[in-house]
């Protein structure tokens, strides 16, 4: 089983990196885009202990405890076998 | 007044700041590892500069879950005296003995020169000494000091005067251009409503000494040495 878990910026907080990449995106040509929000990705490979909802909340409380800081981030995730 | 820096895998602001206390002071010091519980007895803890953990996850993410980090949240729940210093001030933002957190500088890059801090508040055991309005020429080296919090939170800082320090221009002005990194409001430093535990970019144990250049930041230091907030 594995679990990824998507981090991002919350909309309410300026993300800078994610600016500079729109800029050179638009600079280099591409067309079409309008805003770039960039954030992290976390692949778990689960070790069979837990099942389907004992993991699902293990991963939630891992993300929110750890693998984010809820003052400027928010994630989600799936958990697929 | 005896103070403890912390060193965690990554510091290297330790041995500077232990001898600011220590020697430019005279003060007591005592070096802290992560990996141990035990405070030695300091009436102030400090927490370094640096890249601890490799700054991996986030700054300061990892750092706040080191053993000594459980007795320095004891020991500030107590009222005891903790400054952060750069990564320190990052690593108390995520261990949430501080409000909001550091992002990374509005343009990307580590910037390291000397600024400008104007003192908002005198009223803690950090600027005791001086005087409000006062400018600082104090050294920055960071690449995410972005100060950020929410509304409320921010509402919260300045109604409680906890913003202590504030990016400003010689003269004391708090303009746009003053502010290196894209922090709100141009905020340098920050305290808890306690008033006990004190975050700062700026390095003030990089500025206390003539050899060095600048002795602004010795100000600060002397005055968490003659506090008498102590614990003990």
């Amino acid at each position: 089983m594995k679990a990824y878990v998507y981090v991002a910026m919350k909309k309410s907080v300026l993300d800078p990196q994610g600016k500079t990449v729109q800029g050179a995106l638009s600079k280099m040509g591409y067309k079409g885009v309008a805003d770039v929000r960039q954030g992290k990705y976390f692949e778990l490979s689960l070790d069979g202990s837990l099942d389907r909802a004992a993991a699902s909340a293990e991963v939630e409380r891992m993300a929110r405890e750890v693998l984010t800081n809820p003052v400027i981030e928010e994630f989600h995730y799936t958990i697929e076998d | 007044m005896k103070f403890g820096v912390i060193i965690f895998p990554g510091s290297n602001c330790d041995h500077d700041a232990y001898w600011a206390f220590k020697e430019v002071c005279g003060q007591p010091a005592a070096l802290l590892w992560h990996d141990s519980h035990d405070l030695e007895n300091s009436d102030v803890i400090v927490v370094p500069g640096g890249f601890s953990y490799g700054d991996y996850l986030r700054t300061g993410a990892i750092a706040r879950f080191s053993p000594i980090m459980e007795s320095v949240r004891k020991f500030a729940a107590a009222g005891g005296l903790v400054i952060g210093i750069c990564n320190g001030f990052q690593i108390l933002c995520e261990a949430k003995l501080l409000p909001g957190v550091l992002l990374r500088n509005k343009t990307l890059k580590y910037i390291c020169k000397p600024v400008h801090l104007r003192v908002e508040n005198t009223d803690t055991p950090f600027t005791h000494s001086l005087t409000k309005g006062e400018v600082l020429e104090i050294p920055i080296g960071h690449g995410d000091g972005n100060y950020f919090c929410d509304d409320a939170t921010l509402s919260q800082l300045n109604r409680n005067q906890q913003v202590i320090f504030r990016y400003a221009t010689p003269s004391g002005e708090v303009t746009p251009e003053a502010n290196p990194n894209g922090s709100l409001e141009n905020i340098a430093g920050v305290c808890n409503e306690g008033r006990n535990v004190l975050g700062m970019m700026p390095h003030p144990e990089r500025a206390s000494e003539d050899l060095l250049g600048m002795k602004d930041g010795l100000k600060i230091l002397q005055a968490l040495a003659g506090s008498t907030t102590s614990m003990r």
